[in-house]
């Protein structure tokens, strides 16, 4: 393969990451509208969708891997084929904290939402946009954008702890809320994941730009 | 004063056929009991720079030397020093397999009889085919023809050739480009158990044995108005990572050279 055929192929990769950013979003949007609408059509359509999440992944992972093994790629084109194959880890990983979320719609089944659920829905927010942010710092290797994504996860880390308070403090006043309680913190806790994963990727474009693959 | 760390040096070296200048201000250091591989597109002087650590340079009759080399911290250009003992210390190992139109013992006795050994032959000898893995295949046909050995074999008796006479370096100018796969990594495993008591320096057109079998890689590079810098020199695992020049990175990864 000549080098251009090589970068079209690097080209086809990235945008099929994108892609599978973009189905992963919809996935988180659509798992907190339906859980906050309490849309159990959606919720289920969620949970079944991940599995078109998971083949896009292996898809990709495929693609990198035929290309690491017929490029024997170096430099930055080894680091950029061993981030996608992360970075598709993370994406998958996160399109699994949205399908629980669909689940979790589902075993609330047609009991009412837990008031208030503005923290949990500015968890959903801030996920979608640190994805889109550390997708968008990819593609342009923007190493000051990754810094910003990882800079607010700290933000929802603090969202995270205040809607556990907030649901703790409910479950000691009103104990017949503690099922459903129960079931947002776990819906809270794969916001928070989401975040992470979000956080993961962004060092990823440092991985790429410097070679450095430090801890945040 | 002897370096302890580095078996070679070069200050400022450079190279002339004639008044066209091949390799140009080249400093640095080849460390002892390690690999270190030259890399660079033809004609950018790596073959050229290999030659001047055992002054094969000087069998060429319109080359010319400036600048400085040291062999363990000694002068390798001084006028007291031999360059045809230096060639024993300093063995070579050539891109096609040279074997003498000899016996196999015979190509492996050859260095040691020159040398005048005094010692036993046939352990030497045996010694010697051990140390390039190649004892098992020939032992029971030590003085057939050593033209009848394959490629790959015959590439490994021309570095049990070298290490006959107990060399310190080993030089290798893209020592397996004539041969296949297999026969490749049966020559890269050996350079990794010699680099235990020998210090290898090894041209390679393959950036994949050089990043398989170095510790240290030298690219070399040429420039509108010079040829044979040394645009960059550093650990192998970082420059096949993430070479810090522009210059690695674009030929590494294919998009020039």
């Amino acid at each position: 393969m000549l080098r251009g055929e090589f970068d079209r192929s690097l080209n086809d990769l990235q945008n099929g990451l994108m892609e599978l950013g973009r189905m992963v979003e919809r996935a988180i949007i659509k798992s907190m509208d339906a859980l906050e609408r309490r849309d159990l059509t959606a919720s289920f359509e969620v949970v079944q969708e991940d599995e078109q999440i998971d083949q896009l992944r292996y898809k990709l992972e495929e693609t990198s891997i035929d290309l690491i093994a017929t490029q024997q790629p170096l430099a930055s084109d080894l680091r950029n084929l061993v981030a996608v194959l992360q970075i598709a880890v993370e994406l998958e990983r996160m399109g699994d904290y949205a399908e629980g979320i669909g689940k979790i719609g589902l075993i609330i089944g047609e009991e009412p939402l837990l008031e208030p659920f503005e923290g949990m829905r500015q968890m959903g927010n801030y996920g979608v946009d640190m994805l889109k942010r550390s997708l968008g710092a990819w593609v342009e290797r923007d190493l000051d954008a990754a810094r910003q994504v990882w800079a607010d996860d700290d933000r929802v880390d603090a969202l995270y702890h205040g809607v556990c308070r907030d649901l703790f403090n409910r479950m000691a006043q009103e104990p017949q809320t503690i099922q459903r309680a129960t079931h947002l913190l776990w819906a809270a806790h794969d916001l928070e994941r989401i975040a992470d994963r979000a956080t993961n990727i962004a060092e990823k474009v440092e991985f790429l730009v410097s070679g450095a693959s430090g801890q945040h | 004063m002897q370096d302890l760390e580095n078996i070679l040096q070069t200050e400022d070296l450079c190279v002339y056929y004639g008044t066209k200048r091949v390799v140009t201000e080249v400093t640095l250091a080849i460390p002892r009991n390690r690999i270190t591989a030259i890399i660079g597109p033809s004609g950018c002087g790596k073959s050229t720079l290999l030659r001047c650590f055992n002054r094969m340079n000087e069998l060429i009759p319109t080359a010319t030397t400036t600048g400085k080399v040291f062999f363990r911290g000694e002068d390798l250009y001084a006028d007291d020093v031999d360059p045809a003992e230096i060639r024993f210390q300093i063995g070579m190992v050539f891109q096609r397999p040279n074997p003498f139109p000899k016996s196999i013992y015979e190509n492996v006795a050859f260095g040691p009889k020159i040398n005048g050994f005094k010692g036993n032959m046939d352990e030497l000898v045996e010694a010697s085919l051990h140390r390039a893995a190649l004892w098992e295949e020939v032992k029971d046909r030590l003085h057939a023809s050593a033209l009848g050995l394959s490629g790959g074999q015959q590439q490994r008796l021309c570095i049990a050739r070298t290490l006959a006479v107990e060399p310190q370096v080993i030089l290798m100018d893209e020592p397996c480009s004539a041969l296949d796969p297999i026969a490749t990594l049966a020559i890269e495993e050996v350079m990794r158990e010699l680099a235990e008591e020998y210090s290898i320096v090894i041209v390679t057109h393959n950036m994949q044995q050089a990043a398989r079998v170095s510790d240290y890689t030298a690219f070399m590079m040429t420039e509108e108005n010079s040829i044979g810098l040394l645009a960059e020199y550093g650990e192998s695992r970082q420059i096949f990572t993430n070479p810090q020049d522009e210059r690695t990175e674009a030929y590494i990864t294919g998009r020039f050279g």
